[in-house]
């Protein structure tokens, strides 16, 4: 049975795109088959995060707009079976879109044995925003630990539970999960930043991981490749995880407090 | 050094904390406003209408909300009249 699942966040420039791309292919690495679909049309970026950028031929618009067949817009990965990419399209305006021709899109990849549906929303909670959640089953709320971040999510997830199909056709809501990204476990102990507790306990959803902040995925997405794919980064461990935890397997959660220091390192050191 | 701001720090509150407090205030009115019915403005207007006929009041004088209470609704309506001159 495939499931869709919306990335989303309200908020821009909190790792939507980044967390689209690395589960979708930990997704797939786990033996699954995988489409990850951009909704930010006019403003597409998961190929260049993805690093297809130079073999989109057609995109999503195109497929809606019955230019070309799904199976011509979708971009195969060459890393990783069974993973798949539908770009968003450049040019278009941003109504380019709409509810009957997204569904049937999604109806498609379903019907094509797709077991996950990934849809990467765009920042904002307007149509493009509202069509990427409209068909979930579930939802991965990307936040970061910052006040203008958390109040965006929680907006978003009064979307989610008013405004999805799922919420429209009164069927059981819309499974809502946190991913924490950019988390800095020493600012967190300094007093300086949100805590994933703190987090959770004001958005009252479930905690599916953090993702300590890293430079790995800057050099990620600069080489085109998901951060999850760089083995021996914090942020790729985490990703992992997050798919794992999705998946079912219960796993503790990690990358939640800084690396010890010694007793006198403490007292004496440098903060 | 680390212990001095350590003993220091424990006395001005920490900006995490501010951070809670205020999102915590925020949330809860923002679900709150978000939940409201479509037509409370209008209905605020013609309320206001009709309260016009009889009194002089202030436009924003009137405050209007619907709240959940124990498993009740509550349409609250605030209304401060004008003093008697």
């Amino acid at each position: 049975m495939s499931r869709v699942i919306v990335v989303t966040s309200g908020k821009g420039g909190v790792g939507k795109t980044t967390t689209s791309a690395s589960i979708s292919t930990a997704l797939a690495l786990k033996g699954n088959k995988v489409a990850v679909i951009d909704f930010d049309v006019g403003l597409r970026n998961l190929d260049l995060i993805m690093g297809v950028e130079r073999r989109v031929v057609y995109d999503f618009v195109n497929v809606v707009q019955g230019e070309a067949t799904l199976k011509q817009a979708l971009i195969k990965d060459k890393r990783v079976e069974g993973l798949y990419i539908l770009a968003a399209s450049q040019t278009r305006d941003k109504d380019a879109l709409t509810l009957e021709g997204v569904e049937k899109v999604i109806e498609e990849l379903k019907a094509d044995g797709f077991d996950y549906i990934i849809c990467d929303s765009p920042a904002g909670i307007e149509k493009g925003a509202q069509l990427a959640l409209y068909f979930a089953d579930e939802a991965i709320v990307v936040t970061n630990p910052e006040v203008s971040s958390v109040r965006d999510s929680d907006r978003i997830l009064g979307i989610l539970q008013a405004k999805s199909r799922r919420a429209e056709k009164g069927e059981d809501p819309v499974v809502e999960h946190l991913v924490l990204t950019r988390y800095n476990p020493s600012r967190v102990n300094a007093g300086e930043m949100l805590s994933h507790d703190d987090v959770i306990d004001l958005l009252s959803i479930k905690l599916l991981g953090v993702v300590p902040e890293s430079q790995e995925v800057l050099n990620a997405s600069n080489s085109g490749e998901p951060v999850v794919l760089n083995d021996n980064s914090d942020a790729a461990q985490a990703y992992l995880d997050i798919v794992e935890r999705f998946l079912g397997e219960e796993k503790e959660h990690r990358f939640l407090t800084e690396e010890k220091k010694g007793f006198l390192n403490k007292l004496f050191g440098k903060k | 050094m680390a212990l001095l701001d350590y003993l220091l720090g424990q006395r001005k509150k920490k900006s995490a904390n501010l951070a809670k407090d205020r999102l915590q205030i925020l949330l809860a009115h923002e679900r709150t406003e978000a939940k409201a019915p479509d037509y409370l403005p209008k209905m605020r207007d013609e309320i206001l209408q009709v309260i016009a006929k009889y009194v002089e009041i202030d436009q924003d004088q009137l405050k209007i909300s619907i709240d959940e209470e124990n498993g009740f609704e509550v349409l609250e309506l605030n209304l401060v009249l004008p003093e008697d001159k």
